[in-house]
């Protein structure tokens, strides 16, 4: 399982990747959003998928799947969503102002 | 803390104070509060004498970083305490000097003195730290602070310019020398001096000891302004006087010596350490005084003149350091040039700063320094007169001043690498006094023309800026007096310092060679019989005659025209190089455009992991512990994928959200599979919340078009967002199947034992993140405010673009 | 952004599942210390219930109805944990000690009462008022 979860995050990330490299903004900013889905599921798999009970205590159980990668994604998705939200604010502006998406025509001066 | 730690910190406190005072006080002037600080230092220090005189030292420590061991330890012995003694000393009467030299009503004096504390204070640092960290703290401000007082008139083009260069040379000199200091504490562990010299077998033997020497020489060579790095010395002359005298001819530029001298234990003994430093020397001392003859501007000759007695001091303390080879300190033979350095120091201090301030009062008084301007001040400036000719006698080397039983000195310390029968002494070693001898007869030709070119020949007033020339006040020349009359003083009993001052600094310098019961020969005479010093005396001042009264010919000849340094030349043409090239280099870099920046970044974390991977045998691939796949999940990640691949095709930026939040989703219920409700939970919200977010900022953007880019560089993006997937693919596997096969224990261990009984929860993940790691939560609220706070100012406030932030 | 929709029943049933949804979300986060949820989830499932809302009433009628300034809301949410952590800092334990115990209030029967509560209902609010603040600029924002 784990195996086909890092081929999947792999592709995950490339898609990412190749979105950001886009000349539009909007899908840079698709890019971050999957970014960060691969980024999780990458801190997710690296502690093992166990079938172990949820880390809840009343259950019990045996053994339970690990709490401490699960806390810092969950603070990692919190922030991600922070980030996201400043993001795209950021480009809704940016189109505001500058009438363009267009990363190409919305670089600096050439002696910056 | 003890009152020595006061004495150095004493500048620094009192810099507080200034501002204030020159604030509020206004009808006195402010240096007349500050004269107090080495006034009071001076006479500290001179207590001092009794410790060292008798051979003793005074260590006093103080804790800064012990666990680095850094600390401030404050040693005095024979050397410190002669430096501290020439800079709260010679401090004293610059400062006295600089009252009436800055006299003018728009003077920044508070600027000035704090400038002027600053460097008094560091300097103290620098010649009294034991520990070597502290020292290059020290070191650097004495750079900075005199980079500042260069361009205490920083509307001068020419005065931020020298500014420039003196900062950019000694901070490189600095920074190579805290690299030679990183070495000395790998080799010796400590970043003690002391500990160092008692170690020095140790580093002796080291395969870093050459490498540690040339870099903390460079720090030493740049300071003390030695050839080829003598050229920010005559660019700092446009500093006010007040600072030439001090900073650039009596103390800072000393510190290079300083260091030479403190190290000498530590380095001397190989013949590496004495042919570069006596070679060196020996080559600035002439390249100086051959270009100070060139030199039109008082300060400028003063100042080649400068670099050129630097030289001389330095290539002694290499000539000296033999003495640690022959370990015999009872033989005059060995020890007389690191006396002749310490005493030359002494004289040196002494001359050139009454010359300097000398050259002050001709220029406040006429208008110019230009030799070609001035002529016949003798009668209209006596005592001036008076004062220069003394000084200027004891630098030309002429009997009975303090300069000549410098240079006798300098002559046999310098003579006696002949007999040397080690290192080439014999053979090479014959170039050395020959040089010497060279540049002595230009030493004399200078200092001949400052004297006859400023007070003799035909005044010409219509030259001059200033009408009405008459003697400086008093003011202006109690401190070149109180100059002269110690050159009067040593030159009458030079052996007034012997034992008191010279001895001491000489045990520092050469400890542990000395056998025991005896001292170092530091009688001088004025007579020695008519011995080669005395005939390379006599040459040199005939020749240096004929030098001078055949300027009208040679001064038509070009090279007397070319004012500017060769070494300049390539300073400037090195600066703009430098410049140009980080322009044509951030150009080709900073393209402005996210993609070239991901790709530069992506491309060198992709190498550098492959890298990794392959040549430390860092992928690890096991199917240990792996759990298995229930056919369901195939569905779930085929549909990711399936997702995820669509989105770059997908030209509805709606479609797109759709797609976006449907992944989001497909991830929540991986993480429902896995058992982690929190996160499936959260995901789920945060999900909801985006795609909500995004509807209502799409709404207001265009829609989404197909990228106009060549084929090409949409390979090339295909292929380097490949690359990094199957990088991240690896990485992952590695990283599971090394978190399965190690022996470590899980931390995660501890949480699941104790989330109940020492946080009361049994939520796992929640006890975490509120209790276990409460501040990361904590933190993570600040990013979201601060996040909301963004937007917020982004949408109210409406920043245009021709707004500045 | 959105234009007020006119279908009834859509409103009458939106009002309902907001009112379940706030509900929900306030017991997921108090029963966050012993079972999944706790301050972020709570807050951002009350964030999704007020923002429902929004969507079928429009934007000025709610704000009338529910006049919460969202930037105090995250200030205090912020005061409030940092303050936590501040009061364990003072009785001389590392900062952000929490402390549990467990009482016996009337109605409720034996309860267990954390400082952690307080410290998630600081995340909660911060949470909501961040939430909130980010759409609402945005939505506001007609310019």
């Amino acid at each position: 399982m784990e195996i086909l979860m890092s081929v999947v995050i792999g592709i995950l990330f490339a898609v990412a990747v190749y979105l950001m490299f886009s000349r539009n903004i909007i899908r840079v900013l698709i890019g971050t959003l999957l970014l960060s889905h691969s980024v999780h599921l990458i801190l997710f798999t690296m502690a093992g998928l166990q079938r172990g009970a949820p880390p809840l205590l009343f259950l019990e159980a045996e053994a339970y799947a690990d709490p401490l990668p699960q806390a810092l994604i969950l603070t990692a998705i919190v922030i991600n969503f922070g980030i996201t939200a400043f993001v795209s604010v950021l480009v809704y502006r940016t189109y505001q102002e500058h009438k363009t998406v267009d990363l190409y025509d919305l670089r600096g001066e050439k002696d910056e | 803390m003890t009152f020595l730690h006061f004495a150095v910190l004493a500048p620094f406190l009192f810099a507080v104070l200034v501002p204030f005072l020159f604030k509020y006080i206004r009808k006195i002037h402010t240096g007349w509060f500050v004269l107090f600080v080495p006034l009071i230092l001076f006479i500290y220090f001179l207590s001092f004498i009794s410790v060292t005189s008798d051979g003793r030292d005074e260590l006093q420590r103080m804790e800064w970083v012990p666990s680095l061991g850094i600390n401030f330890d404050l040693y005095v012995d024979g050397l410190s305490l002669l430096f501290a003694l020439l800079i709260t000393g010679i401090g004293t009467l610059v400062i006295l000097y600089s009252i009436f030299y800055l006299a003018g009503k728009k003077e920044r004096l508070n600027h000035f003195y704090v400038y002027i504390l600053l460097f008094m204070g560091a300097m103290l640092g620098v010649v009294l730290s034991d520990n070597i960290i502290v020292l290059y703290v020290f070191w650097e401000i004495t750079s900075i602070s005199s980079a500042l007082l260069i361009s205490y008139w920083y509307s001068k083009k020419a005065s931020v310019y020298g500014a420039q260069k003196s900062m950019y040379i000694t901070v490189f000199g600095g920074l190579s020398m805290l690299g030679g200091f990183s070495l000395l504490y790998v080799m010796a562990g400590t970043f003690s001096i002391r500990e160092m010299v008692g170690n020095a077998d140790v580093i002796l033997g080291h395969d870093l000891f050459l490498a540690a020497m040339i870099l903390v020489l460079l720090g030493a060579f740049t300071k003390s302004a030695q050839f080829p790095f003598h050229i920010w010395l005559p660019d700092a002359m446009e500093a006010p006087t007040p600072v030439s005298a001090y900073l650039h001819s009596a103390t800072m530029v000393k510190a290079g010596i300083y260091l030479v001298a403190r190290m000498t234990p530590v380095f001397a003994g190989g013949a590496e350490w004495f042919w570069i430093i006596t070679s060196f020397g020996i080559f600035t001392m002439l390249w100086g005084a051959v270009s100070a003859v060139r030199q039109k501007d008082l300060k400028a000759i003063l100042a080649f003149s400068t670099v050129s007695q630097l030289g001389m001091i330095m290539s002694l303390l290499g000539a000296g350091s033999a003495a640690f080879y022959y370990m015999d300190g009872d033989n005059a033979l060995y020890t007389t040039a690191i006396l002749a350095a310490i005493f030359h120091l002494i004289n040196h201090a002494t001359f050139k700063g009454s010359l300097f301030m000398v050259a002050g009062i001709v220029d406040h008084e006429t208008g110019t320094r230009d030799i070609r301007k001035l002529g016949g001040l003798m009668t209209i400036m006596p005592v001036t007169a008076t004062i220069s000719f003394i000084g200027l006698a004891a630098m030309a080397g002429l009997p009975p001043f303090n300069g000549f039983l410098s240079k006798e000195l300098f002559f046999t310390g310098i003579t006696n690498v002949v007999q040397y029968d080690m290192w080439n002494g014999d053979t090479i070693g014959m170039i050395l006094p020959v040089v010497a001898w060279i540049a002595s007869i230009f030493t004399f030709a200078y200092s001949a023309i400052i004297f006859f070119r400023t007070f003799r020949g035909k005044f010409k007033p219509e030259a001059l800026p200033v009408k009405k020339v008459h003697e400086a006040p008093a003011g202006l020349l109690i401190s070149p007096i109180v100059l002269a009359v110690a050159v009067l003083l040593i030159s009458i009993f030079p052996n007034m310092l012997a034992y008191t001052i010279i001895e001491p600094a000489m045990m520092s310098i050469l400890p542990g060679i000395l056998s025991e019961g005896s001292a170092f020969y530091v009688d001088i005479y004025h007579w020695h019989g008519i011995n080669l010093e005395l005939m390379m005396t006599a040459g040199a001042v005939a020749l240096g005659i004929v030098v001078y009264i055949t300027m009208d010919k040679w001064s038509k000849l070009g090279i007397y025209q070319r004012e500017r340094d060769i070494m300049t030349a390539a300073y400037d043409n090195g600066y703009d190089l430098l410049i140009k090239g980080s322009q044509i280099l951030t150009r080709a870099q900073m393209t402005g455009m996210l993609r070239d920046y991901l790709v530069y970044m992506l491309l060198f974390i992709v190498g550098i992991m492959f890298y990794t991977m392959f040549r430390f045998e860092g992928f690890h691939f096991g199917m240990d512990n792996a759990s298995d796949i229930d056919i369901f999940m195939y569905f779930i990640l085929g549909a990711l994928v399936i997702t995820v691949l669509l989105l770059p095709k997908v030209n509805n930026r709606m479609t797109a959200i759709i797609l976006a939040g449907f992944a989001g989703f497909l991830v929540a219920f991986i993480f429902t599979v896995f058992r982690a409700p929190d996160l499936a939970l959260t995901q789920l919200m945060v999900e909801t919340v985006s795609v909500l977010l995004f509807m209502a900022v799409f709404y207001h953007l265009p829609n989404l078009t197909k990228d106009d880019i060549t084929p090409l560089t949409k390979t090339i993006n295909i292929v380097i967002a490949g690359l990094a997937g199957l990088m991240v693919t690896l990485v992952s596997i590695s990283a599971f199947t090394f978190g399965q096969t190690t022996s470590l224990a899980a931390i995660s261990e501890y949480y699941i034992e104790n989330s109940k009984i020492l946080a009361g929860g049994y939520n796992m993940v929640n006890v975490v993140l509120v209790d276990f790691r409460g501040l990361d939560t904590m933190l993570e609220l600040l990013v979201l405010g601060i996040a909301a706070l963004g937007v917020v100012s982004l949408i109210k406030l409406k920043v245009r673009e021709s707004d500045d932030v | 952004m959105i234009k007020e929709p006119n279908d009834m029943m859509f409103r009458v049933f939106i009002r309902m599942i907001a009112i379940i949804v706030v509900t929900f979300s306030i017991y997921l986060f108090f029963s966050g210390h012993n079972a999944p949820g706790g301050g972020f989830i709570g807050g951002l499932m009350s964030a999704i219930a007020i923002l429902v809302i929004y969507l079928v009433f429009g934007i000025d009628r709610i704000k009338a109805a529910l006049p919460f300034n969202y930037t105090y809301m995250m200030s205090i949410g912020l005061l409030l944990a940092v303050s936590t952590g501040i009061i364990s800092w003072i009785a001389g334990y590392p900062y952000l000690k929490q402390f549990f115990d467990y009482f016996q209030l009337p109605f409720f029967g034996e309860v267990e009462l954390t400082t952690a509560l307080i410290f998630d209902l600081g995340v909660y609010l911060l949470v909501v008022g961040a939430a909130m603040t980010f759409i609402l600029t945005i939505v506001e924002d007609d310019s």
